[in-house]
């Protein structure tokens, strides 16, 4: 009865129905989300005195300038974007392969198996992933002594920017794939056989009908490689080596260690920036425009 | 046609199945320099499957295809001088109608200019001059279908293929397109291969017609040649709409009379009694259904010719005299 007349009333009343259905999502997110990163701007123009260690509030630069001051800062923020960019490059560069074959050559069975592939590891423990890789990259780990049982001189890049490159790609490849398939399974075959049909061989056709219509799901991916490495602070702990720290390593220890919250929190806003400079870059290229 | 007949597409002994299930079995077709050549059959009958190995998205099991003379039976879609118009259109909906109908003529390296002004020329003879900004989006069903045929004919094609395209737009609008066709295929004498469902698209456009059933070829000839003198029972039955009389007699519903109970039929006329169980008024044509005395059921048509005041004002349940002239009804395959 009851759900009759509620149902009853939501088709009266569109602008209720949709209230109803948006309203909680809706306070949500501005309570945690928008809240959050207004209380974190605001924090960043903090300051804590040093004596006592009391957050001064007010309205001051000196976290800026400070982060500006110290070159290890710039070089830090740019190691943390560097990376991240590698790290989405070349998963866009392995995902096609992987996408394009699960989703347009494989028959029911394999793409099964290949979806299985990419999701699995999802679902086990990151950190445990993590110390595989460590395991693995180390001087004295499995890569080395493979490399030595086949007579090949050891690598050493355990605890280095490329054992970090590694693992992140690694870690998000999942994020790009996903996507990508998604987008190119909506590409109608038809547009394939059209090309074809026209004139054009299979690598022609992947540059002018499937890239550029698979574009949205790209970036899509894109968002999730790039933030995700962005915003990281425990591979960096953990395969990487001395001077190996991003943004998320020095925000946890100033947070954690140093007690300057407001000093974390000014340097947390780069990748906010960063990311918002991301996003309208992907909406001008037209990444948008098929949501 | 005016000139000698030249062969330009010749399938010889070609046969497909997919996984077991036969979709052509050893089919032979030849088809003219400049013919409007149609490919009709219910779906299922692999009319679609030979257009596509025309075009090359399939290779055949066994057999040749022959273009112009060359075998390219092993040759991709984008070495076979052959365009195609999709059923579903397939325009790349990320380009503009100019970058559509461009993207052929970019295919064969032609600077970007040229092939934009040689894009715009195919879309004004198409009738969308002003359109070449737009994406495929913002069109109607029958703007699209003419942007493919533009972006198909602007290479020139030696033959061009057509998958059904017109099945997606609304009566007068396939009418409309219909002559428009057929106007394209006369001013550039480009030969077409025609696949359609609908037989009465494929009689009022085509120079011949193939009929095709469950893999095979039942019959190939003029659109006179099927109506009036059908190879086989299916064709009889799929090509107009057909009486069979003793199960290899064709008498066309359109060349019985229906006369009032208990007249004489005319001189040379054969006639039955019945009674009428159904009238339908179609606007030009009356339908009738006949039962007759052997228990035959009789379809009759007759067009509304006469002014209204003479019509045989006939309603179900009314006793009949169907008449029809002793030649009109024919043994089939003869």
């Amino acid at each position: 009865m009851m759900q009759r007349f509620l149902s009853a009333f939501g088709w009266r009343h569109e602008g209720a129905a949709n209230a109803a259905l948006l309203g909680l999502p809706a306070i949500w997110f501005a309570c945690l989300y928008l809240a959050a990163i207004g209380a974190l701007l605001i924090t960043s123009f903090w300051t804590v005195d040093s004596l006592s260690g009391d957050l001064i509030p007010g309205f001051s630069f000196t976290n800026f300038q400070q982060l500006l001051a110290d070159p290890i800062y710039t070089k830090i923020g740019l190691r943390t974007i560097g990376i991240a960019a590698a790290v989405t490059i070349t998963d866009i560069v392995l995902a096609w392969p992987v996408a394009f074959a699960m989703v347009r050559l494989a028959g029911p069975r394999l793409r099964a198996a290949l979806m299985a592939m990419v999701m699995v590891p999802l679902w086990s423990s990151y950190l445990a992933r993590v110390y595989a890789w460590r395991l693995i990259l180390a001087h004295d780990g499995l890569l080395n002594w493979g490399l030595a049982e086949i007579g090949l001189p050891g690598l050493h890049i355990g605890y280095s920017n490329w054992a970090m490159w590694i693992v992140f790609s690694y870690l998000w490849l999942p994020f790009m794939i996903l996507p990508v398939a998604a987008a190119v399974e909506r590409i109608p075959p038809s547009l394939l056989e059209a090309s074809a049909d026209l004139g054009e061989h299979g690598l022609a056709t992947f540059r002018r009908v499937i890239l550029p219509m698979a574009l949205p799901g790209m970036v899509a991916g894109a968002i999730f490689t790039f933030s995700l490495t962005l915003g990281d602070y425990v591979t960096p702990m953990l395969v990487g080596g001395e001077g190996s720290d991003f943004i998320g390593n020095v925000v946890y220890s100033n947070v954690g260690v140093t007690n300057n919250i407001p000093f974390a929190a000014a340097y947390a806003v780069l990748p906010l920036g960063v990311m918002g400079v991301f996003l309208l870059v992907a909406r001008r290229m037209g990444a948008f425009d098929a949501l | 046609m005016q000139t000698a007949k030249q062969p330009i597409v010749q399938l010889e002994g070609v046969a497909k199945s997919y996984g077991g299930a036969v979709a052509l079995a050893q089919l032979d077709l030849t088809v003219y320099a400049g013919e409007f050549f149609t490919l009709l059959g219910p779906s299922g009958s692999g009319k679609t499957t030979t257009l596509r190995l025309i075009a090359g998205f399939e290779r055949p099991d066994t057999g040749r295809i022959m273009l112009d003379g060359e075998d390219v039976a092993n040759r991709p879609p984008f070495e076979r001088a052959v365009n195609t118009v999709f059923q579903d259109y397939a325009l790349f909906p990320h380009l503009t109608l100019i970058e559509n109908v461009a993207y052929g003529l970019r295919a064969k390296k032609m600077p970007k200019a040229q092939a934009h002004e040689e894009a715009e020329k195919a879309l004004a003879a198409v009738q969308l001059a002003d359109y070449g900004g737009r994406k495929p989006t913002q069109l109607s069903g029958g703007q699209r279908q003419r942007v493919a045929l533009a972006r198909a004919m602007v290479n020139k094609p030696r033959v061009l293929l057509l998958d059904e395209p017109l099945g997606a737009l609304d009566l007068k609008l396939r009418h409309r397109m219909q002559i428009e066709l057929k106007r394209l295929q006369h001013e550039t004498g480009i030969t077409f291969i025609y696949v359609t469902h609908d037989q009465d698209e494929a009689l009022s456009m085509s120079d011949r017609i193939a009929v095709f059933s469950k893999g095979r070829i039942e019959q190939i000839g003029t659109a006179f040649d099927l109506y009036e003198r059908p190879a086989s029972v299916f064709v009889a039955d799929f090509v107009g709409s057909s009486n069979l009389l003793g199960g290899d007699t064709l008498l066309r519903p359109e060349k019985i009379q229906l006369l009032p109970a208990g007249s004489t039929a005319p001189e040379g006329f054969e006639a039955g009694e019945g009674i009428l169980r159904e009238a339908t008024y179609l606007g030009a044509v009356t339908r009738y259904q006949v039962a007759l005395a052997d228990g035959t059921l009789l379809h009759v048509m007759e067009s509304n010719t006469r002014p209204v005041g003479e019509r045989l004002r006939l309603a179900a349940g009314d006793t009949v005299l169907a008449a029809w002239p002793r030649d009109a009804a024919r043994k089939i395959g003869n």
